[in-house]
């Protein structure tokens, strides 16, 4: 049996159309186009694309915050010094882990969230999805705190109340071990962003035609078949941009960390190792390297999932 | 008093607007509430720009003891300066890395600050403190114990006010020590106190979790070892040469070991804070704790709100800090806070005359009894009613005179977070090979070649 999804149609140009030359008509609606989104490309050069360059250029100096007056130009000498460092491939090991446990998780438990929520009867829908959107309106350090508070030994409840379960007893340190904090870490991201995914899913969801399923069904296909063969090809585009934003979004952790164990145990991300070099140590040209070095991991996770996977933003849109 | 009602104004600078009129459009609240938020925000950010009189006092979260001497002194000042504190983050990395920021951005807002010692060669050296001024230096370091002085001193020069000085001592259940058979009224090692733990089935507390506090006590078993973290001080920071390696830093990780791999240790040692430790000091099971002094208030205040049996803290005792050789005196930690004045504030005048009205000494004395954290001022100590409210007094100011400093270099925060990365968790701490990993990793931080 094969998948079923509708033929793409073509976007075609009217044929009336002629070559080459473009319409007044076309023209002034190019001109209203940069009208209306000019303002924002313009917010985002200077609230995005400033600071990239502005870190860039710091990146090549030997800078220290409390020092001004001895910057010295190092050249890409701060890059050598990161890439050279088992620190920094010991954090991309950890945040690559992080990523990719919570975003299959994530999008597993977010699939059968929107599931529910499509679903529903008509009356519980609107209570359901404000229920289930709560823990991405808490702020993250907040979730974190919730989390850390609950898993503590002295304060927290999930020692006394799950010793049923095998490996957790009274006295287990959750914080203490670097398997056992990355857990609580990983628990922390999923429930707080799985309802992100869930959302971005319900959007695909919504936009499988209702003729397949019903053709499916005249056809005797089973309700596992349908979900396989029709609703999950239909809506490759949403879970694939679900993906690439959680990626992006994941592979930034660094909250949640900051909170449970301030990088103890093995624990540091990649953007922890940003904060304790920039921040910390008041070392701005080592951390505006480690940042850029962030920005480009980030840049090649959205290329792989772009073209690798080639995801269609615009189709995701409905376009 | 001219200046009382100015306390109750909130310092948005945001124009009282009357409501709307009936039927003022949705856009038009939206646009007001827009520029109220707006205003507000714009005079946070700015200060009180105009009014010199208005001195912030940053300081460092606590039982509102700071918050109190800050309404006293402007009472006291008739007029002529109103001091409002704004809290700074909780743990003292954090507040650091506020105040450094701000600073490096000339924060002029910032008159006077609540330092923790081990940062102040930093700001120093920076030039992020108002010199102080000579006849003022002279006043603030009379009848001072030296700890604190030493605290506030950088290139032979003091650069801060010294106000409270903090010390750690060794807390200890006088019951568990007296079933033990350990007589309390001589010094007492380590492992002493570790074995008499094990045998009555209670905790040694200590601050074993990856934060500033390992350092502390790092730096007070290498220091009571005879030892030190730096043994060459330099002002480039490629030439400071660290004895970590050295027998004293082997000693030093002996002992980090011993305390957390013994029984005693608790299963949390290796996350154990300043607070989590105090909390196993109140259990059923708390035997012998090294802490500061702040946790017979927090017993006593356990006691009022219900929460603890007013026996428990009837049986604290606290002795001087644990020794690491039998023979060798033990350096306890010092801590606390002086006051540094902001180098960008607009009255530094204003500032070192308000911070001479907070280090009085009967400010320091309510200070003491009322949040547990002990004077510099010597005098303080035999006050009637410090004695009486404090009874540890004494051995705190014993122990203030034996207590070592951190290290005292601007690259501070490098040498500290280095020794946190090598020994936490304590438990895994080789005295073999560690010292030497530690010198290695913070040398390369220092000369810029390693991350951290």
């Amino acid at each position: 049996m094969s998948t079923t999804t509708l033929p793409p149609t073509k976007k075609t140009a009217p044929v009336s159309a002629p070559k080459g030359t473009t319409s007044d008509r076309a023209r002034s609606e190019r001109k209203l186009a940069w009208l209306l989104a000019g303002p924002a490309f313009l917010v985002m050069l200077l609230v995005t694309a400033y600071p990239i360059l502005q870190a860039t250029y710091e990146s090549l100096f030997d800078y220290r915050l409390t020092d001004p007056d001895n910057r010295s130009f190092v050249g890409l000498g701060n890059y050598g010094v990161i890439l050279s460092d088992p620190l920094w491939w010991q954090s991309i090991g950890i945040t690559a882990f992080i990523t990719a446990v919570t975003v299959l998780v994530e999008l597993v438990l977010g699939f059968a969230l929107a599931l529910v929520m499509v679903k529903a009867l008509r009356a519980l829908r609107p209570i359901l999805r404000a229920a289930i959107l709560i823990p991405y309106a808490v702020i993250t350090v907040v979730s974190a705190f919730a989390w850390q508070f609950a898993f503590d030994i002295n304060s927290g409840f999930v020692n006394s109340w799950f010793t049923w379960l095998p490996g957790v007893a009274a006295d287990t340190d959750w914080f203490g071990d670097r398997w056992t904090s990355l857990l609580v870490i990983c628990l922390a991201e999923i429930w707080k962003t799985t309802p992100f995914i869930s959302l971005l899913l319900l959007a695909g969801l919504a936009q499988v035609p209702e003729v397949l399923q019903e053709a499916a069904k005249v056809d005797g296909a089973t309700r596992w078949q349908r979900m396989w063969r029709v609703t999950i090809p239909n809506m490759k585009a949403a879970i694939m941009v679900a993906l690439l934003f959680r990626t992006l979004d994941a592979f930034r952790v660094f909250d949640t960390i900051f909170i449970m164990t301030n990088g103890a145990n093995g624990t540091e991300s990649v953007s922890f190792l940003a904060y304790r070099q920039t921040i910390a140590r008041l070392e701005i040209g080592l951390g505006s390297a480690v940042s850029v070095l962030l920005f480009l991991a980030v840049v090649l996770i959205a290329f792989v999932f772009i073209k690798g996977f080639k995801v269609d933003l615009a189709q995701a849109r409905g376009e | 008093m001219p200046y009382a009602a100015d306390k109750d104004v909130p310092r948005t600078g945001a124009i009282r607007t009357g409501p709307p009129a009936r039927g003022a459009s949705r856009r038009g609240l939206a646009g007001a509430a827009a520029l109220l938020v707006t205003a507000g925000t714009l005079a946070a950010c700015g200060g009180d720009g105009g009014a010199a009189s208005s001195l912030t006092w940053y300081i460092n979260p606590d039982a509102g003891g700071q918050a109190e001497i800050a309404s006293r002194c402007t009472e006291a000042s008739e007029g002529r300066y109103t001091i409002e504190t704004a809290i700074l983050p909780r743990d003292a990395a954090s507040q650091r890395e506020q105040l450094i920021r701000r600073l490096a951005a000339n924060d002029a807002s910032i008159d006077l600050m609540s330092l923790d010692p081990p940062f102040i060669p930093e700001f120093a050296e920076a030039g992020f403190l108002a010199p102080v001024p000579e006849d003022v230096a002279e006043r603030v370091t009379e009848d001072v114990v030296e700890s604190a002085i030493e605290g506030s001193t950088w290139r032979d020069e003091i650069v801060a006010v010294p106000f409270w000085a903090n010390t750690q001592v060794l807390w200890y259940r006088k019951s568990v020590a007296e079933a033990a058979g350990l007589d309390m009224e001589q010094p007492v090692t380590w492992e002493q106190i570790v074995e008499a733990a094990e045998s009555q089935g209670k905790l040694v507390g200590a601050q074993g979790a990856r934060a500033e506090s390992l350092t502390v006590w790092f730096n007070a078993l290498i220091e009571s070892a005879g030892g030190s973290i730096i043994v060459e001080n330099s002002e480039n920071p490629e030439d400071i040469q660290l004895g970590l390696d050295s027998p004293e830093g082997e000693r030093a990780t002996e002992i980090l070991q011993l305390v957390a791999e013994s029984d005693a240790a608790g299963s949390a040692f290796s996350t154990s804070t300043e607070d989590s430790s105090a909390t196993g000091f109140e259990s059923e099971n708390g035997g012998f704790h090294v802490n500061y002094p702040f946790v017979y208030p927090r017993a006593l205040g356990a006691v009022e709100a219900g929460t603890l049996d007013a026996s428990v803290p009837e049986d604290y005792a606290a002795a001087v800090y644990p020794r690491v050789d039998e023979d060798t005196e033990a350096a306890p930690p010092y801590g606390g806070i002086n006051l540094g004045v902001g180098a960008f504030s607009e009255s530094p005048e204003l500032a070192y005359e308000a911070a001479e009205c907070i280090v009085e000494d009967e400010n320091q004395a309510y200070y003491f009894v009322s949040n547990g954290n002990p004077a510099s001022a010597t005098s303080v100590y035999d006050d009637e009613e410090v004695l009486e409210a404090f009874p540890q007094a004494p051995v705190i100011r014993e122990s203030l005179e034996l207590a070592a400093p951190r290290p005292q270099t601007p690259y501070y925060n490098e040498i500290s977070v280095g020794i946190q990365r090598s020994y936490h968790p304590p438990s895994t701490a080789d005295p073999g090979s560690t010292g030497e990993q530690a010198n290695e990793l913070i040398t390369a931080v220092l000369a810029k070649e390693d991350l951290l």
